[in-house]
């Protein structure tokens, strides 16, 4: 009985030694990388004003073709003043939002079945395909006539634009399941729905992660142009609604800083939303 | 009553993919005792992994009886851990799907984990451990179904020697502080010897048994030992005669 436990800690101290030798410690990323990670973007911006101003100051067109960026400032503070501004970009950006929601919640259970079951696949993989050449905002037209001028027209075209991008995310998300994991499943004696809750779903989670970041920038691109063609007092105002009114004024300070704008809550939620969600999933995963 | 004390009972198990492909397992039969260790060893392609596969129930055979006195567990050669659990949970999980109560889990999980010497790594990422350290957590991890028969394919082929010895250890502890019935599948002859009660041979398309030895030779054995070595030289002979005949 000595002599076993003797052994059991003699395996104990050579296990311990080498975890330790083959343990790597984790690299921390320098300081330099995560400062340029944050001062990278806003470098980008400063060389972009700069040089719009420097081709501003050659007066190679009158400020109503290409007005400065300072003008463009002034104009977006004229809007912001007038409380247009901020209503505006809060008004797309809540429309755009409910109408991603609404777009998981279809999509996700669509992307499963596609994912899972191989004659729902042959049937319905094609349509979602067709549909995610097809630029939502040609939808437009159909449904103001099916719906007029009204938030459901809006929706519809959010909808069709991310809907097929979430669904082929989370299909091609499990595609890439290595299948050993699912066998892994079968051996735990997991049954279907113990398979796609604790292996299938989780495991497919970085392609459908892709597929909503995917989703979230055609949601966002098919309600700008929604918007801007589907103008109406009923609708209120948005990001897009502003851009005409750019137009219809012929105000092009308006029209970049309304096109400004838009870039800018774009990129906003991609940053503050998407990109450290995304991070974690890999890191977390070690890839 | 000789049939009690069967773990496995495989008679004239036969696996062809396809009709037109060529037969991988030709008629093998093979009775395995609760609580032995037994080694596979074959060529590459001869068709282990199906056997093991067919065991576990994740292939059917073409024809032949496969009767197992439980459902086995199988390990393969890389952990296949879940990336996005830690060590722990990844062992949670398969306290879960075996119906294991919800407030114990934790405490097994860990439990598991002191048993293979990993009392430290609960909350550990799969990426975050060596390939040793996987593969004793994916031991934990079958350890927590308490299925009684182990399957092992290639359990440590992409291991190190050091750290293959040290978990040569480790498994035949554990297989001896439990019950279990052990398949272990491999390559590699004097790791065959060093483990097994058995080791059975197999030959290549088709694959059948070819041949067995009964191993006696005092415990603990060590890999370098010489008697270890002598068998596995002659073992290794019969293995290099039946790859040659395919030449
Ligand atoms: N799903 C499958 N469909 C068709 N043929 C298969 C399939 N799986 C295995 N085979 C064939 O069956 C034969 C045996 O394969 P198997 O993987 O069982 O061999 P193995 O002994 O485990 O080899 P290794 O030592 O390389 O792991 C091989 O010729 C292989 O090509
Ligand atoms: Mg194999």
């Amino acid at each position: 009985m000595a002599n076993h436990s003797n052994h059991q800690s003699e395996l104990g101290l050579l296990s311990a030694g080498l975890d330790a030798l083959e343990t790597q410690s984790s690299t921390d990323v320098t300081l330099f990388k995560r400062v340029l990670k944050h001062a990278g973007p806003i470098l980008a911006i400063l060389f972009f004003v700069g040089a719009w101003q420097i081709v501003f100051n050659l007066k190679l067109t009158p400020d109503y073709v290409l007005p400065s960026p300072g003008q463009v400032f002034t104009s977006l503070k004229n809007q912001y003043e007038q409380g247009i501004l901020i209503p505006s970009a809060w008004n797309s950006l809540r429309r755009g939002f409910q109408g991603f929601i609404f777009a998981i919640l279809i999509a996700t259970p669509i992307g499963l079945l596609l994912g899972v079951n191989k004659n729902v696949r042959l049937v319905l993989k094609p349509i979602i395909t067709g549909l995610q050449q097809l630029p939502s905002v040609a939808w437009v037209p159909a449904a103001i006539i099916w719906f007029g001028l009204s938030n459901a027209t809006i929706y519809t075209v959010i909808l069709l634009g991310a809907v097929p991008s979430i669904a082929n995310g989370l299909s091609s998300g499990i595609d890439q399941i290595p299948t050993q994991l699912l066998k892994v499943g079968k051996v735990l004696g997991a049954n279907r729905w113990q398979s796609i809750r604790f292996i299938i779903l989780p495991a497919s989670l970085p392609g459908f992660l892709g597929g909503l970041e995917q989703g979230w920038a055609f949601a966002w691109r098919s309600l700008m142009a929604a918007e801007l063609i589907a103008v109406s007092p009923a609708l209120g105002v948005g990001l897009g609604q502003l851009l005409d009114v750019g137009r219809q004024l012929g105000d092009m300070a308006l029209v970049l800083g309304a096109i400004i704008s838009i870039m800018f809550v774009g990129v906003l939620v991609e940053r503050v939303f998407f990109s450290p969600i995304r991070e974690r999933t890999l890191r977390v995963r070690g890839l | 009553m000789a049939t009690a004390n069967l773990a496995v009972d495989l008679s004239n198990l036969s696996k062809q993919f396809d009709k037109k492909s060529p037969v991988v397992l030709d008629g093998l039969s093979l009775t395995v005792n609760r609580g032995e260790f037994v080694c596979l060893l074959g060529a590459s392609g001869c068709g282990k992994s199906t056997l093991l596969n067919i065991l576990a129930e994740l292939d059917l055979p073409t024809s032949g009886s496969v009767k197992v006195s439980e459902p086995p567990t199988l390990m393969f050669q890389d952990a296949a851990l879940m990336p996005w659990l830690t060590a722990g949970e990844n062992i949670e999980l398969a306290l879960r799907i075996s119906g294991y109560e919800k407030s114990g889990r934790k405490k097994r999980a860990q439990e598991l984990l002191e048993l293979v010497h990993l009392p430290a790594s609960f909350d550990k990422r799969p990426h975050e451990l060596s390939g040793g350290m996987r593969q004793r957590v994916s031991i934990a991890r079958a350890l927590a179904q308490e299925r009684g028969i182990l399957l092992m394919d290639e359990p440590f082929a992409a291991l190190d020697a050091i750290t293959r010895d040290f978990l040569h250890e480790e498994l035949l502890q554990i297989w001896k502080q439990t019950e279990l019935t052990v398949i272990f599948v491999t390559h590699n002859v004097r790791e065959a010897v060093r483990l097994g009660q058995r080791v059975l041979l197999m030959s290549s398309k088709p694959g059948r048994f070819l041949k067995e030895w009964s191993i006696n030779l005092p415990e603990p054995r060590r890999i370098d030992a010489p008697e270890v070595a002598n068998l596995a030289s002659e073992i290794t002979d019969h293995l290099r005669n039946e790859i040659k005949r395919h030449g």
